[in-house]
């Protein structure tokens, strides 16, 4: 039991396809997350290239060179997203996304624990490059470590003229505000993260007619990234787009960090080359997972964060590449993979992602408030012993009013994708262990051969 | 019940100078709150209402909307189990139990000394260190049982004073409004009016 | 969603009012289930839809509110780049080409879905719900729904209707989070008081503890909340909706006009609703107006006409009362002539009462008379250039000179906060005390009692001003926000303004804010008083003088309306004879030698004018109390007495009168009222302010001068016998700054004399921020030590100490 995260987690081993690491380098440097480490292993060179020898045009070309899809989840490729941006409007806004909560997802804390001047120095070069008056940096509000280093890095940058008034002597000033939410994952979202940082319930908003980049924060436009998407761009200034287009595959550029969690015997979080790693790479070499735990085989795996559709043994080859992905039928999401070996109870599992849901639903559209409870409820009660014959049925219907056509990517009756989302379990488990269910209902418990957990009373609202 | 003290009605008036409207300062301020008095109580909410201009019910309607936000007394130490899938998956829910069963009390409960609040709650960002749980939002790793009794024992005898400040206070290192603040954010709100 | 409001609650950054849009000429064309249909730029898809014949449901859209797309009811189809498209149509805005499609099958998959969700935490409760009948989700469920629900859950469980105001009753298990009331609550009313608290399925509509939902504008919610979640105490279990029976009629609570559905089972009043005009109250009603049809129904109420005997007053006859009465008059004549008879009121009857008291009037040649006792301005007012609501609301600039609009004339308050929300209209506010529009105000001119031209020419001489006066029309907003200021002072400084724009270049109109319900109406139809007689005050110190034979109070109660009471009790007693005509005992009424039981609002058809001169219907909908009559058929009857004939049988007839007889209500027919929802405008002839002196003078050796003013709740009769609002008012105060209080020595709430030039009262005195230091402001009528004692009409200003008891 440790504190800070075990080093193991972070060690990307020298072999399988191997890239070089651009946002972990410096995990392994004992003192990284502070300004002395930080600028000791060459941190803020970016800046001033960025801020002395390139216009802010220049410093968006090179990141639309490099073709880096956002690391939040949705892929969308940042240098297209900046280019959103109506001219002329100003005050526009940069917002950083440190709200990761969607459950398997272990990254952007470790950037914002371990390298929290690597973000900064990606926020002002960002900030210069699309003109923000001001940028706001929205960390999760459980992460108290994450808070605690970049209040004390934004001071040292601020001391150092880095970030504030004139920096670096240039004209270009930009204030970084930090700022934490109090616990909703819906505020992951980016409309409903800029309705927190209003100081609101963070319930989205309906895109359109509310695109952050044309009405976002206060209604004036405004870039939501994620962490990693910015931890990125000093390496892409110091090294250029190209460099970082030519690393990864041409469909999903550059190096990505994958966090595998579940049954696998060494689970971690690996920077990777995108595209050209595979699952079972991921999960069966001894540089990273190391195989499944016991010698077991894989029953199932969430190749991208709970909201995704989840895979089956047929999908360990593919490449860790959006497009492939996303034709088999899931996303990559957030880089979270959650693997289930063989002893897995299908039904159990399936019900803890979807409480996942009912509790974080924000409570504005119909299906999503009532619809995930009672997906929830329903699933319970079968865990409990209680289902009932109909339920099954119950359960798609339901999935349908929330999601019609249990189509992929989801169609939805709900503002948000949240609600959706809690359909993509269900829809998986269901399709390819139906009988498990069915088992369920019949006995009032699981098929053999699986684990129980002591799961108790605990419902979405209890 | 406490107001927010003078000390505190300042640190809350810098807060509300880094953003270019006063409401987004509310979720930092009621984080304050929490932090001064371990909850969020009434009269902090009536305080903060009038700090920053808006009434009391949108001070409550926000701040019961995010879970960390608590409206009565919780023990010194909050104990986050999570029991979301990938911990789940290695065991959450026997931590839990057993967790519960050692503090005699149920998740959602707070021992009769103060001390210790169970929670039964989503995913903490640890995934790959399951079973996962935090005390006052400090993480520990990978809890067996026995690690999980060692914890409370240490917590009970002051042990990890320095490491785990009582349950209210998150980031013990502040954000200062430095003299290079650029002022951006009130240049945005004069842009935003002469629009 | 987001709104752009402001957060600075001093108002002072209100954004720049920018020049009212151009209308949009242009409609575009959609298709809708096939039909073409022309359709408003701006306007959503659900209003073409609707528009078009193709009902859409929803209920989280409201067209007076923004649209939030939460209750994900109003999926239509809509063919995109990409083919047909599910939609919210109250999100999407209507484009050219369109076409939607609302009966699809994915459609109605899709609604009978989320009307399945809507219904699982909804409790089964509709046979004890208000609602049920009258139930946009009970009616969904007959007819889509499906037949029984598969919900075998419990559902959510709360607290059974607990109440959130004085008035509105909350039951959350009812509740659909449709944001309705909320929304309104914030974007409508201003008083954000209820919020959506907790998350998820916990969502539920709460207030702040122990602070209640106290809004003047609480029963809105309870109107536009689709389902039975909000209650109103004075309906709750009164009727059910197939037993009601309804006419559209108009509020008279004050001069606003508000136009209303009146609801009535069983010959008994038991709701008013708000009925959706654009040019006036926008479907919207003050929480006043709404609820004191319990009034009418009051055991107070005066059954039969009252003679004074040996033992004072008693009930009697309508010949008999009438007999007095004409005797009164006859006497009168006889011993003073016509000059020596006085007739005070019409303010609070319908366009036909006063009409038919003028006539009258007239036939007797009774010339001194009002519609006002010196709370107004005076009649020249109307005559000037004349602004609607809705130019108000429009115009770039507003200048307010006059009342707390929130206190007197609600919704009025509500249209005007709308134009200063949403940027249309900068507001410019001259008052000696804040109001409840000072927070919307863009600039404010506060100024001392009896100090007001120096505020006009401080307003004007300010270049922003200035600038802002040359954006286009300014309308005056001008009344009396002032009671113990007098009238002189307040229509000099008036004056001043008005000259003042039209120095500037300003092109200017007026919308008169007086209060009484038809006080407009009286003053158009001959209860004004004519040429050289003098007005209100004048009946009123003639009485006092022992000038007077007979005073005639229709409706009228100067022991409760002028600011001068020593006044009004002087003229009750000076006059020798009082014939008053009345729904209730009042303290003037009370002292008549005859009283004739009148019919009110809701007993009584005809028409009424509001405070831009429109006029529209109010009806009968219930039989009057005991043999109470209408007060145009009293007017009539008396004259018959008199040997009179006004020539009036019905009430038609009279309203035929006025429309052949009085030029401004020439288009003013029966049927253009009948007919028109939005009601008929008057003009009135063109007018001047007469000029008038102010001088307020130094200050004496008193510390405060005195603001007097109204509250919405008040001792009013109206709002004294309707049972659920009695309550309401907030009591007899003196307000200071809090540093005053300091200075006073005492603490909030301790009783203190103010000593006046005449007379003194004890008030516990109370703080209140706005009320600047040196000024001490007084609510109107609310009994407790009247303030109306230390008043003295005929000075400009009145100026108090405090002494502590
Ligand atoms: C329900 C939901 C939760 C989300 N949570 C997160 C989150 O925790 N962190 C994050 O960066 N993005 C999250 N997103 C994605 C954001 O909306 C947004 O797409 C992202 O922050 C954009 O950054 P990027 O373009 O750099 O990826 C979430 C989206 C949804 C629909
Ligand atoms: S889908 Fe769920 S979380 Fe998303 S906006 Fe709707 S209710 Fe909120
Ligand atoms: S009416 Fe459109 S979502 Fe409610």
């Amino acid at each position: 039991m440790t504190d800070t995260p075990t080093p193991t987690s972070y060690t990307v081993p020298g072999l399988v396809p191997t890239g070089p690491r651009l946002i972990t380098a410096r995990f392994d440097v004992a003192d990284g997350f502070t300004y002395d480490g930080y600028v000791r292993t060459g941190g803020y060179t970016a800046l001033r290239k960025a801020l002395t020898s390139m216009t802010p045009q220049q410093v968006h070309d090179e990141v639309r060179t490099s073709e880096m899809q956002g690391r939040g989840g949705a892929g969308f490729p940042a240098g297209t997203k900046w280019g959103f941006l109506p001219p002329d409007v100003f005050p526009r806004y940069l917002v950083i996304n440190g709200d990761e909560s969607e459950p398997g997802t272990y990254k952007d804390r470790m950037l914002m624990e371990l390298d929290p001047h690597q973000l900064i120095e990606g926020v002002v070069i960002a900030a210069y490059a699309i003109g923000a008056a001001q940028a706001f940096l929205y960390v999760r509000g459980e992460m108290a470590l994450a808070q605690e280093r970049l209040a004390q890095a934004l001071n040292d940058a601020y001391a150092n003229g880095l970030v504030g008034r004139n920096i670096l002597g240039t004209d270009f000033s930009v204030d970084v505000t930090l700022t934490w939410g109090a616990g909703a994952y819906i505020v992951g979202e980016e409309t409903a993260l800029i309705e927190s940082l209003e100081g609101e319930r963070g319930m989205p908003r309906l895109k359109p007619p509310f695109f952050p980049a044309a009405k976002g924060l206060y209604m004036q436009p405004t870039i939501v990234n994620n962490v990693e998407t910015l931890s990125n761009v000093p390496w892409i200034i110091n090294e250029s787009g190209q460099a970082f287009h030519d690393l990864g595959a041409p469909t999903s550029t550059g190096m990505r960090m994958f966090a595998v969690s579940g049954h696998v015997n060494r689970p971690g979080v690996f920077e990777v080359p995108n595209g050209i790693t595979t699952f079972r790479m991921l999960f069966e070499a001894p540089e990273y997972c190391g195989g499944v735990r016991h010698g077991r085989s894989v029953k199932a795996f969430i190749p991208g964060g709970a909201s995704a559709m989840w895979f089956f043994d047929e999908h360990l080859d593919l490449p860790l590449d959006k497009p492939t992905v996303d034709q088999a039928g899931s996303m990559l999401g957030s880089g979270a993979i959650v693997v289930m070996d063989d002893r897995t109870d299908m039904v159990a599992a399936c019900w803890r992602v979807v409480r996942f849901f009912a509790r974080e639903s924000c409570g504005k559209c119909t299906p999503c408030r009532e619809g995930t409870t009672w997906l929830e409820r329903i699933l319970k009660r079968m865990l409990d012993g209680h289902g009932r014959a109909d339920d099954l049925a119950t359960l798609l219907d339901v999935c349908e009013s929330i999601s019609p056509g249990l189509a992929w990517p989801p169609r939805q009756t709900t503002i948000c994708p949240l609600g959706p989302s809690a359909v993509s379990p269900i829809a998986s488990a269901v399709r390819r262990f139906q009988h498990e269910f069915e088992h369920y209902v019949q006995h009032g418990r699981p098929i053999d051969g699986v684990e129980r957990h002591a799961i108790h009373g605990a419902g979405a609202h209890v | 019940m406490p107001r927010l003290t003078d000390a505190n009605v300042t640190i809350a008036k810098e807060i509300i100078g880094r953003y270019p409207r006063p409401k987004s300062a509310l979720i930092p301020i009621l984080h304050l709150a929490q932090e001064q008095d371990g909850y969020v109580s009434e009269d902090a909410m009536r305080h903060i209402a009038e700090l920053l201009g808006i009434t009391p019910a949108e001070v409550y309607g926000t701040a019961t909307f995010y879970e960390m936000f608590k409206f009565e007394p919780v023990g010194r130490y909050c104990i986050n189990v999570c029991t979301n899938i990938s911990c789940q998956l290695l065991g959450a829910w026997e931590l839990l139990e057993h967790a519960e069963h050692h503090l005699g009390i149920k998740a959602g409960s707070t021992t009769d000394d103060g001390m210790f609040t169970i929670e039964d709650v989503e995913c903490i960002a640890a995934c790959t260190e399951a079973p996962a749980l935090q005390v006052n939002y400090r993480y520990r790793y990978r809890v067996t049982h026995a690690e999980f009794d060692l914890l409370i024992a240490d917590l009970r005898a002051g042990g990890l004073a320095d490491e785990i400040p009582p349950h209210g206070t998150l980031a013990r290192v502040r954000q200062r409004t430095p003299q290079n603040w650029a002022d951006t954010g009130r240049t945005a709100q004069a842009e935003v009016d002469a629009r | 969603m987001s709104d752009e409001t402001i957060d600075d609650t001093d108002g002072t950054d209100v954004d720049a009012a920018t020049e009212p849009e151009p209308e949009p000429k242009r409609t575009l064309t959609v298709t809708v289930d096939g039909r073409p249909f022309e359709a408003q730029p701006g306007s959503m898809v659900i209003d073409a839809a609707i528009a078009a014949g193709s009902y859409v449901p929803h209920f989280c859209y409201h067209p007076r509110m923004t649209p939030v797309g939460m209750c994900r009811q109003c999926f239509v189809e809509v063919d995109g780049p990409r083919g047909p498209m599910m939609v919210v149509s109250c999100m999407t805005p209507v484009a050219e080409g369109q076409v939607v499609r609302t009966d699809t099958p994915q459609v109605k998959r899709a609604q009978e879905g989320v009307l399945e969700l809507l219904l699982v935490n909804h409790p089964l409760d509709c046979p004890v719900c208000d609602k049920g009948g009258e139930c946009p989700l009970q009616d969904q469920a007959f007819s889509h729904g499906p037949g029984e629900s598969r919900f075998v859950e419990q559902k959510r469980h709360w607290e059974k209707p607990i109440p959130i105001s004085d008035l509105v009753f909350l039951d959350r298990e009812r509740c659909i989070q449709c944001d309705r009331c909320t929304r309104f609550a914030d974007e409508v009313a201003g008083d954000k008081l209820i919020h959506f608290i907790s998350r998820g399925n916990d969502t539920q509509v709460m207030t702040f503890p122990d602070e209640p939902f106290s809004s003047y504008f609480s029963g809105n919610t309870v109107q536009i909340c689709p389902v039975g979640a909000l209650t109103a105490s004075p309906y709750r279990f009164k009727a059910r909706p197939w037993d009601l029976d309804q006419r559209a009629s108009t509020c008279t609570t004050c001069s606003v006009g508000c136009r209303t559905v009146v609801q009535s089972t069983r010959d008994e009043l038991v709701r008013y609703q708000g009925l959706d005009v654009e040019s006036v109250n926008w479907g919207w009603l003050c929480d006043r107006g709404r609820f004191n049809f319990e009034s009418i129904g009051s055991d107070d109420r005066l059954t039969t006409p009252l003679v004074r005997g040996e033992s004072g007053l008693e009930p009697t006859s309508w010949t008999g009362a009438l007999g007095a009465a004409a005797r009164l008059v006859t006497e009168a004549l006889e011993s003073g002539g016509p000059r020596s008879i006085g007739i005070l009121g019409g303010a609070r009857g319908t366009n036909e009462d006063a009409f038919a008291w003028a006539a009258l009037a007239d036939a007797l040649g009774v010339t001194l008379r009002d519609a006002q006792v010196g709370d107004g301005l005076p009649t020249e007012v109307l005559g000037l250039p004349r602004a609607t609501i809705t130019d108000a609301a429009n115009a770039p600039t507003i200048v307010l000179l006059g009342p707390d609009l929130k206190e007197e004339l609600p919704v009025l308050y509500l249209r005007l906060r709308d134009a200063a929300e949403k940027r249309r209209s900068r507001i410019v506010e001259l008052s000696s005390v804040g109001t409840g529009l000072s927070r919307y105000a863009w600039k404010r001119f506060p100024y001392e009692p009896g100090l007001g031209a120096q505020a006009v020419s401080a307003a004007l001489a300010d270049p922003e001003v200035r600038d802002q006066l040359a954006r286009g029309p300014v309308v005056v907003v001008a009344g009396r926000g002032n009671l113990a200021e007098s009238q002189e002072v307040a229509t000099a400084t008036l004056a001043s303004l008005l000259d003042g724009l039209t120095g500037a270049g300003a092109s200017w109109s007026v919308l008169p804010a007086l209060r009484r319900g038809n006080v407009v109406g009286a003053l158009q139809l001959g209860m004004a008083p004519s040429e050289g007689a003098g007005g209100g005050l004048d009946v009123l110190r003639a009485a006092a003088e022992g000038r007077l034979e007979l005073l005639v109070l229709v409706g009228s109660d100067p022991m409760a309306d002028c600011p001068d009471t020593d006044l009004a009790r002087r003229a009750l007693a000076g006059a020798r004879r009082i014939v008053a005509v009345d729904t209730f005992l009042t303290a003037s009424s009370e002292q008549a030698d005859v009283v004739l039981a009148a019919a009110a609002y809701g007993e009584k058809d005809g028409t009424t004018t509001n405070l831009e001169g429109r006029v529209s219907g109010v009806v009968a909908k219930v039989t009057a109390t005991g043999t109470s009559r209408p007060d145009w058929m009293i007017a009539t009857e008396l004259g018959l007495a008199l040997g009179h004939d006004l020539g009036f049988g019905s009430v038609d007839d009279v309203t035929d009168a006025i429309a052949t007889r009085v030029p401004a209500y020439a288009g003013v027919t029966r049927t253009a009222v009948a007919r028109n929802v939005e009601g008929v405008l008057t003009e009135a002839p063109l007018a001047f302010l007469p000029p008038a002196s102010s001088s307020a003078g130094e200050r004496n050796n008193y510390d405060y001068r005195l603001v007097v003013s109204r509250t919405l709740y008040d001792r009013a009769v109206g709002t004294a016998t309707s049972p659920s609002l009695a309550h309401l008012a907030p009591g007899p105060a003196a307000l200071v700054h809090p540093l005053d209080l300091e200075l006073v020595g005492v603490s909030a709430g301790t009783e203190v004399q103010l000593v006046g030039a005449r007379s003194s009262v004890v008030l516990p005195l109370h703080t209140d921020a706005t009320v600047p230091r040196g000024t001490v402001r007084v609510r109107f009528q609310q009994g407790g030590g009247s303030v109306g004692e230390l008043v003295d009409a005929s000075t400009p200003i009145v100026d108090v100490r405090i002494e502590r008891l």
